[in-house]
């Protein structure tokens, strides 16, 4: 067990070589180059020169490279220019990472609470009209753009019927003690549940759109192996010997059948990530993916920098955690 | 599936092998030549399967619409008819006489930019898959097909490409080109696809590489480039056929999404509903329908894609074949 958690850990170490160094390599390819990109156009020669000095590059590019990479390592990124202008990138990152995972945190319960139950009865009543109902429902969901989604979920709740917030992250007139900057949290750890509840208010339309992208995905796969599973023989047998069909469902099908769908959380951080960069935008909701939209809109390189390196990171990370955790689940992994 | 219907399907099996000539199979295998092929037996399926079909008239439907458009939409797409009444207080012409849909907010006749729309979407869709098809397709083709430590290596640039995020990597390719245009927006797309494909391509070649018909040639005296391109790539293509027509339907929504964040075609001549959703985004609250029109043609389009490569996806599993 051991020797496999080393060697993901090495595959994800060499991953992560691979990450900086084509990341260096797309700043040093960006048009206008790295002075370019970091003062913008209106820059004079002289803060020109100065900049090339201070980053190295009048140096050869292995020792540029390696300046880049202990940056990195020391969560160096530079300070953003645009998105928050004199932020450190860092910060910034560290900032606004609460507000996105509380919302991906969300966004997965809604995903798991509908899909997988809505994935079991599905696939138990194969070929009836809520089976087909809802993998034609699950289609469309596929074929429906996230940011579509959101427009629409902010016209008709917020917009049209006032039911809930337009945008943000909280009221601006509320006043709350932040502890942990997840918003949620802080209300129920100070006892502010109406700042709880005005922070799930907000949550409610994002999480809901961001939550389309998981739901297909795990609908369908809690509905093929549910399937799979219920032609199994043990399944048959625990019938045949009288067994209740709660524990059936509970002990024989799900726990068997649930197996593919710990893996697909896993590969979902990435399209949650890829999610989170529209439902933000659309709501202005200050999170991760409202300040990568508007790093690669307004070109601010650092907070670029961070933004991939952490996203590359998480979605490794993840990864390897849920390969650890099936190589538990299911020992057969660990040889491959 | 009921014990009538799986009967009918080996009744209609064995007529077709009957008709074709070709050897009955054997019980447990079926040859690759002569007898039931892959894709016959797939077809035979996917006839008779209301999945297919509904998806397949879609993407029959908007393929002709894309081919026929100038003949069908009602007025050009740039001419700007209605401009006069674009005002700051109405920026979209309403419904009118000869205008069904209104105008856009430069007074281009709606109807007919929708219509005319579909070719460029499907211009966008098909060359952003066939370059990540292509892409994909030497990658996985070296990969699989000379193993070893190339193999690792292509596979772990592989790794790193699916270790970002779809958007974002798109993202940081469009940004590399200084004035996006119909052309990056098409590269950008076509490189998130490309480490699929080559996964993809990749493990149905190393199966086939241990398989026996290939194992038959290597031992016949055949060229490893003759396996590669006559044996195992012709045999690997199934899945990846598969996967590209589920990519169409993606690549319609990802170019809505970049066009959406600013990093669209900025040149809007010639229309395409990826485009026009991405623009409509100012306007949404005004009237939401320059927004919804181009969204549902493009939830119809990519739904028909989708509905035609999870049912060829389902024929062509070996696991379903009776």
């Amino acid at each position: 067990m051991l020797r496999f958690i080393v060697r993901r850990l090495l595959q994800a170490v060499l991953v992560m070589f691979i990450v900086s160094v084509l990341l260096f390599a797309w700043l040093r390819s960006l048009p206008g180059g790295p002075v370019d990109s970091l003062l913008g156009e209106r820059a004079t020669p002289a803060t020109r020169a100065a900049l090339s000095k201070t980053l190295g590059l009048d140096q050869p590019l292995p020792v540029q490279y390696w300046h880049f990479l202990s940056n990195a390592v020391h969560g160096n990124f530079g300070t953003s220019t645009q998105v928050q202008s004199g932020t450190d990138a860092m910060e910034l990152f560290l900032q606004r990472l609460p507000a996105t995972v509380e919302l991906s945190f969300f966004a997965i319960i809604i995903a798991l609470v509908t899909a997988i139950p809505l994935g079991y009865f599905a696939a138990k009543r194969h070929g009836g009209l809520l089976d087909t109902g809802s993998v034609v429902l699950s289609l469309v969901g596929v074929a429906v753009p996230v940011f579509f989604l959101a427009f629409v979920l902010k016209y008709i709740f917020a917009i049209e019927l006032h039911w809930l917030p337009v945008a943000g992250r909280q009221s601006p007139d509320l006043d709350a003690t932040r502890v942990t900057n997840f918003y949620v949290l802080d209300g129920l750890l100070t006892r502010e549940y109406d700042a709880s509840w005005d922070a799930i208010k907000h949550l409610v339309l994002p999480a809901i759109a961001l939550a389309s992208i998981p739901f297909a995905v795990i609908f369908r796969i809690t509905r093929a192996s549910v399937l799979e599973v219920l032609n199994e023989d043990y399944v048959r047998t625990a019938e045949s010997k009288g067994l209740s069909a709660r524990i059936i469902r509970g002990r024989h099908v799900l726990r068997n059948a649930l197996l593919p769908v710990v893996t697909t959380i896993g590969l979902q951080v990435g399209g949650l990530l890829t999610g989170a960069v529209l439902t933000e935008t659309v709501f202005a909701y200050p999170g991760l993916g409202d300040a990568l939209a508007q790093a690669f809109s307004q070109r601010d390189y650092s907070v670029l920098q961070v933004l991939i390196t952490m996203a590359a990171i998480g979605y490794v990370l993840v990864n390897l955690l849920v390969d650890v955790a099936y190589a538990i689940i299911d020992p057969r992994i660990r040889t491959r | 599936m009921n014990p009538l219907q799986r009967k009918k399907d080996r009744i209609d099996a064995l007529a077709a092998t009957a008709a074709g000539g070709g050897d009955i199979p054997d019980a447990g295998h079926v040859s690759e030549s002569g007898g039931l092929s892959l894709i016959g037996s797939a077809w035979l399926r996917l006839r008779r399967n209301p999945v297919f079909l509904i998806g397949a008239a879609i993407t029959v439907l908007f393929v002709l619409l894309a081919i026929f458009a100038p003949l069908i939409a009602p007025h050009n797409g740039t001419t700007k008819y209605l401009i006069s009444q674009v005002t700051p207080d109405t920026p979209i012409p309403p419904s009118q006489k000869g205008f069904p849909l209104g105008g856009d907010d430069q007074g281009r006749d709606f109807l007919s930019r929708l219509i005319l729309g579909s070719r460029q979407t499907l211009i966008v869709g098909v060359l952003a898959t066939l370059a990540g098809l292509f892409g994909g397709l030497v990658l996985g083709t070296i990969a699989g097909s000379i193993g070893g430590w190339v193999d690792s290596v292509v596979m772990r640039i592989v790794d790193v490409m699916l270790s970002l995020p779809s958007l974002v990597l798109a993202l940081a390719v469009a940004t590399l080109f200084g004035r996006p245009s119909q052309w990056t927006l098409i590269i950008a797309i076509s490189i998130v696809q490309v480490p699929i494909f080559a996964r993809l391509l990749r493990g149905s070649m190393l199966t086939q590489r241990a398989s026996d018909h290939v194992l038959a040639a290597r031992a016949l005296g055949v060229r490893p480039a003759a396996i590669t391109f006559r044996h195992m790539l012709p045999n690997s293509l199934g899945p990846v056929l598969v996967q590209a027509t589920l990519v169409l339907a993606t690549a319609i929504i990802e170019a809505a999404a970049l066009s959406f964040l600013g990093l669209g075609n900025p040149d809007d001549s010639s229309a395409e509903w990826g485009q026009m959703l991405g623009k409509a985004q100012d306007l949404f609250d005004i009237s939401p329908h320059v927004a919804f029109w181009p969204a549902g043609c493009i939830v119809v389009v990519a739904f028909g894609f989708t509905l035609m490569g999870e049912s060829l996806r389902e024929a062509l599993d070996p696991r379903n074949r009776r």
